[in-house]
């Protein structure tokens, strides 16, 4: 066995215990999450969905008998056969911008923003499964499924490398049609790039929410004296001799920036919203999964 | 040298004018940007800096950089303040003692500062000489090799009188022609010839003075005042209030020296004397041999007493109390008048004065006596007996069959009477005094009458044995010689009945003649002429008695001045029937201080200790580049949040309070202490001392732990002001010969631990050199630092003291040095030898203090190996006087722990013999 052979197995392992090792947490975390925003609402949802139990009917020839309920069946004289609801699931595409402007923390013990995206879009996912619907995950060939395992899988690809990419835009080829999307993203990238995967997800009847997730620094601009700003990849340099005059330009560009995609989701019929990394996550998820609820996106 | 700083490579400052460049190069230099991961960096791209110009490093940033480098290079020049000067000047260096009595107290220090200025003109080569004022050589003054006058320095001390100035003005006159430069060891004070020394000197060369600004202290000559006795304190500057504390020193009944009286002049800020009274009892006040300033060793400060502080003891008895009320007949009335200034007179029965051995005894009219012995052999002793006559004496049979041994000369009864109503006759008038007659010369007043008086015998020795007869002849005093002492009376009463007598001032004089009622007064010089006085005891300029030896006699007009001189030294003179103290300070003198004219440099003697300031500098450009890098990573914003707070914190570390939490665990060590066995020392502020005295007690506590029951903690060090002792017991005192003494509420509370049991060892750590006592700077310190502290009376341990045998059975108790004996509490007074017992039944309770030399903490001593840290004795005689030392350790600590127990034991035999009943 030659020492390569060696070595491939072993990483082989170490990656899957990474892998193991960080699921549970992120997965522990999102359900976490989750919990938190059912709290306040869970009785209205459960009866407003009524998702199991529709009625019962007298037993006609040809239903099988395991689906006669024996319990009714046993109050009356005939057979009765429980019916459900049917149900159609609606399927959800999240993206979560795993480029390496996405891993940027302002401070340490801070979370960076691929973090608080992930975290987020996974307990959108764990709610959005609970409730019956189909959750997949676009740019990472997932397509919606409901179900627990689909929870894993998820936590798995979003546990995954990033992208090599200073900056990351939106996949939307692999987005069923008229299906709902979620895009989490600084979204600090080419505009265009966006613009270009929103115009199409209209095309395609896809309605969905963008949700900006940026550090403070990044809203505050705490930044003084003579500084040379690199992006995360190093690719873009911009060198200034006095940061703190730049501040207000900065935060003008920034706001002009979430105007333009604003403007751009609203002709689209997409929400927009935008999330602080020192807010609290439920805040974001709250905000998305209400954002998700068709009526608003209808309108 | 730029005032009073000096550098050590003053080449170096040259760099100072590199800085300008310096900053023309740090301006030029823009901070370095900072590199910062930024996502948002793509919504910066194509902004333009406002600013155009090119950033620069703030100014005070610039100047905190300046005073850092600056501080770097004058740190590393080696700033010295105050340093050592040189006796400025290269040709012959004369240095000039004054080598008075003044001089005495630091003659040590003075030596000290001679031997470095010979060192410092050895190593520049130039000759040198020394000169004591009080002790000119007569012939030229002669420049020797710096080093041979260094060999000769041990000869020259201080004496006990001051230069004479004639003897100065002749030096001055002499003084070798040529340039030389003067170094004057002035001894503070102002006195005659000494402008016309420093005239001749400066006019030789550089003069400088060495003068200390401590006020020189003097005792002037005691005199009395009533029944006080009153010493003037003086001093020679009068800045700040002082109290002086002044000792009376004499031999005790036991005829050992001791204090016997102290007293506190309260010097007041700006006076230059104070009177000091002191109001002793007689029987003191006659012992009194000299008086001293309290912890000055100066002749100055001792004031010798002679024979005209002793006022003579005159025992009053009259005939008897039957004439009660009648004041002025009293027999002994113009007696007490008479007598009462210059006399202390006792009174009591005959029995009751002998007892007190009194100079004279009066006798008014009394007849017959009851202890004729008794008194016959208190006269042959030398005691003067004078007795008056009276109604009694004349009724009574005494001295009429025969001679009274008592009576100078035989009765007759009856008496006679002359002048009354009923005889003939005038009263008779006094003759005058004749030839020989110890009364002779005295005027005799003509109103003075003799009206009774009882007459003599005629006998063969009767003409011989008056010596005053009446204007008929008859004789009115009589005397005999009895052994070594006299008989005298007076043939009439002592109250104004048979004559006026007592009425007069002749009484007086005769009772002065009669050397009953004198004390010598002051002698002045017409007196002293004429007359020959021989030194008896001599003060030196330490102001310590020592014996004449074999010094010549000098004559009175010698002495007539008062002065001390080299001829005629302080101290006591023998003459013919008294003797004479002559005091360092005259009865007149005042103290000055020198004041020495502008041109002359004046350095004190202890001059400010030199300051190397080199790690100041450094230290300050630490600090300074400190700051500059906070600053300019404030400046280059990289300083934000935490990371500035640790910065500020770690700066601030630098200069943590490590004070305070020494403090906290002293006394948490005591707290420690309270419920433990723990042997303390006393921290003297010797930093090695203490280093000592811990790691000798750490020896002893393993030791202890080793091989007894006692476990004691780590020894602890406490600082006698602060700490509390009554948690300890057992406290190690060493001795240095700079120890600051405690103060009065830390003596308090030192003697509140001694009552309450605790034991103090005091370690002079000199006994190589000294017995115990003074002789050494360590032990006087000890004298002064014990003085305040309740101490009971001292001896040499005695060979059946329970600390021999506590633990161990020891007889000797060595430290490091071995052979001097230790002092402890004296047994009682009335402790005996048991029958069959071995030792005595000694002392209840523990010795308070065990005083000695032996440096027992460095025989004890051990570092953190264990190993012993310093050597004893050598070879296997050094290896068992150790483990003496260390028994003594265990045997004191056992002692105090166990008290007198040891000392029960000698009871045991008693015991079990009573068991076995």
């Amino acid at each position: 066995m030659t020492a390569s052979g060696l070595a491939g197995p072993a990483r082989l392992r170490e990656g899957a215990e990474e892998l193991a090792g960080g699921l549970p947490p992120l997965l522990a975390a999102a359900e976490q999450l989750a919990a938190a925003v059912r709290m306040g609402e869970h009785g209205r949802r459960r009866a407003g969905m009524g998702d199991e139990f529709w009625q019962y009917r007298p037993a006609h020839a040809g239903d099988s008998g395991r689906a006669i309920d024996w319990r009714r069946s046993a109050r009356a004289d005939v057979h009765f056969v429980r019916e459900k609801e049917w149900q159609a699931a609606q399927s959800v595409a999240l993206w979560v911008d795993g480029a390496r402007s996405m891993s940027f923390s302002g401070r340490s013990g801070r979370p960076t923003k691929g973090e608080r995206a992930r975290i987020v879009a996974l307990a959108l996912a764990v709610l959005l499964i609970r409730a019956g619907e189909r959750v997949g995950l676009s740019g990472a060939g997932l397509p919606p499924r409901g179900g627990r395992p689909q929870l894993d899988r998820l936590a798995a690809r979003l546990a995954g490398d990033g992208d090599e990419g200073d900056y990351g835009a939106p996949e939307v080829a692999s987005i069923p049609p008229h299906a709902r999307a979620v895009f989490l993203s600084d979204f600090l990238g080419d505009p265009s790039a966006v613009e270009a995967a929103l115009v199409s997800a209209a095309d395609r009847g896809v309605k969905g929410v963008l949700l900006q997730v940026l550090d403070p620094d990044e809203v505050a601009f705490p930044f003084a004296g003579r500084t040379l700003f690199q992006s995360m990849g190093g690719g873009v340099v911009h060198e200034t001799r006095k940061a703190d005059d730049l501040r207000d330009r900065y935060q003008q560009r920034l706001l002009e920036r979430q105007d333009r995609i604003s403007a751009l989701a609203r002709r689209t019929g997409w929400l927009f919203g935008r999330h602080v990394t020192d807010g609290p996550a439920v805040g974001a998820l709250l905000w998305l999964y209400q954002g998700l609820d068709a009526k608003r996106l209808q309108a | 040298m730029i005032g009073p700083v000096a550098f050590a490579a003053p080449w170096l400052l040259i760099g100072l004018a590199a800085l300008p460049l310096l900053w023309l190069i740090l301006r030029a230099v823009p901070p370095a940007p900072v590199r910062r991961r930024f996502p948002g960096v793509v919504l910066l791209l194509g902004l333009k800096d406002e600013d155009a110009t090119a950033e620069r490093t703030p100014w005070w940033l610039m100047m905190l950089r300046m005073l850092a480098v600056a501080a770097l290079i004058v740190g590393f020049a080696g700033p010295v303040l105050n340093p050592e000067r040189p006796v400025a000047g290269g040709g012959p260096l004369l240095i000039v003692v004054d080598g008075t009595w003044a001089d005495a107290r630091d003659w040590d220090a003075r030596t000290a500062r001679i031997a470095d200025a010979l060192a410092e003109a050895g190593r520049a080569g130039r000759p040198a000489a020394i000169v004591s004022l009080t002790d000119l050589p007569g012939t030229e003054v002669e420049f020797r090799a710096a080093d041979a006058v260094l060999a000769g320095l041990p000869s020259i001390a201080p004496r006990p009188w001051e230069p004479d100035p004639a003897e100065v003005a002749a030096f001055a006159a002499a003084l070798p022609a040529g340039r030389f430069d003067s170094l004057w060891l002035s001894d503070g004070l102002a006195r005659d010839g000494r402008e016309v020394l420093m005239d001749a000197l400066r006019a030789r060369g550089d003069l400088t003075v060495f003068q200390v600004s401590r006020p020189v202290l003097g005792l002037r000559s005691p005199r009395f005042e009533g029944d006080q006795i009153v010493l003037d304190v003086v001093r020679s500057t009068g800045s700040g209030a002082a109290d002086v504390e002044v000792a009376a020193l004499g031999p005790d009944p036991g005829g050992v020296e001791r204090e016997l009286a102290r007293a506190s002049a309260p010097l007041a800020d700006g006076a230059l004397g104070a009177e000091l009274r002191f109001d002793l009892p007689p029987e003191l006040r006659n012992r009194v041999t000299r008086f001293a300033v309290a912890g000055v060793r100066s002749a100055g400060a001792v004031a010798l007493t002679d024979d005209g502080l002793k006022r003579p003891e005159i025992a009053l008895i009259d005939g008897g109390g039957d004439r009660e009320g009648l004041e002025l007949l009293s027999p002994s009335h113009y007696l007490r008048q008479a007598l009462s200034p210059t006399a202390d007179i006792i009174g009591g029965t005959l029995s009751d004065v002998l007892l007190a051995d009194p100079d004279t005894i009066i006798m008014a009219d009394v007849a017959r006596i009851a202890e004729q012995q008794d008194l016959l052999a208190w006269v042959e002793q030398g005691g003067v007996l004078v007795r008056f006559a009276g109604p009694r004496l004349a009724a009574s049979d005494v001295g009429r069959a025969e001679e009274d041994p008592l009576l100078p000369v035989r009765l007759r009864a009856g008496g006679r009477s002359v002048g009354g109503s009923m005889t003939w006759g005038a009263p008779k008038t006094i003759a005058p005094f004749p030839e020989g007659s110890p009364f002779h010369g005295l005027p005799v007043p003509a109103d003075v009458a003799v009206s009774a008086q009882v007459m003599a015998e005629p006998g063969p020795d009767l003409a011989r044995r008056t010596i005053a007869t009446l204007a008929d002849g008859t004789p009115l005093v009589t005397a005999k010689e009895v052994g070594k002492g006299r008989v005298v009376l007076f043939h009439v009463t002592a109250n104004a009945e048979w004559s006026g007598l007592p009425l007069s001032g002749l009484f007086v004089g005769m009772l002065e003649r009669l050397a009953v009622a004198t004390r010598p007064g002051a002698m002045d010089s017409a007196a002293l002429a004429g007359t020959t006085w021989v030194p008896d005891r001599v003060l030196d300029a330490y102001g310590q008695l020592g014996d004449a030896g074999t010094l010549a006699g000098v004559s009175g007009e010698q002495l007539a001045g008062m002065t001390p001189s080299r001829q005629t030294p302080p101290g006591l003179y023998a003459g013919e029937d008294r003797r004479l103290a002559l005091n360092a300070l005259g009865p007149e003198r005042t103290l000055d201080e020198a004041v020495w004219p502008a041109g002359v440099r004046v350095i004190g003697l202890e001059r400010p200790a030199e300051i190397v300031l080199k790690g100041w500098f450094l230290a300050a450009a630490l600090v300074a580049l400190l700051a500059d890098l906070i600053a300019a990573l404030a400046l280059a914003g990289r300083l934000r949040g935490a990371a500035a707070a640790a910065v500020v914190l770690a700066a601030l570390a630098l200069a943590g309070p490590h004070e305070a939490q020494a403090q906290d665990s002293a006394e948490d060590r005591l707290i420690e202490a309270a419920g433990n066995v723990v042997l303390a020392y006393v921290r003297t502020g010797d930093n090695r001392t203490d280093m000592i005295s811990a790691a000798g007690l750490l020896g002893l506590s393993d030791v202890l732990f080793a091989r007894t029951s006692v476990e004691p903690i780590l020894p602890v060090g406490v600082d006698l002001e602060s700490d509390d002792l009554s948690v300890l017991t057992f406290l190690y005192w060493p001795v240095t010969a700079d120890q600051k003494a405690p103060s009065p509420q830390a003596y308090a509370k030192l003697n509140r631990y001694l009552r309450s049991g605790g034991m103090i060892l005091f370690d002079t750590r000199d006994a190589d050199v000294a017995g115990f006592g003074t002789a050494t700077p360590a032990g006087r310190r000890l004298q002064t630092l014990a003085a305040p502290l309740d101490i009971p009376p001292l001896e040499p341990i005695p060979k059946d003291h329970v600390l021999t045998r506590s633990f161990y059975l020891l007889q000797d108790f060595p430290g490091r040095f071995a052979g001097q004996t230790i002092w402890v509490e004296a047994a009682p007074p009335d402790a005996e030898l048991a029958e069959g017992m071995p030792f005595r039944n000694l002392n209840d309770g523990v010795t308070p203090v065990v005083i000695g030399g032996n440096d027992w903490a460095s025989a004890w001593a051990i570092d953190e190996q264990g190993a012993w840290m310093f050597p004893v004795g050598r070879g296997v005689a050094g290896e068992r006087q150790r483990e003496v030392a260390y028994r003594f350790g265990v045997n004191l600590i056992m002692h105090v722990l166990t008290g007198n127990y040891k000392s029960d034991q000698v009871h045991v035999p008693a015991l079990l013999e009573r068991l076995g009943q």
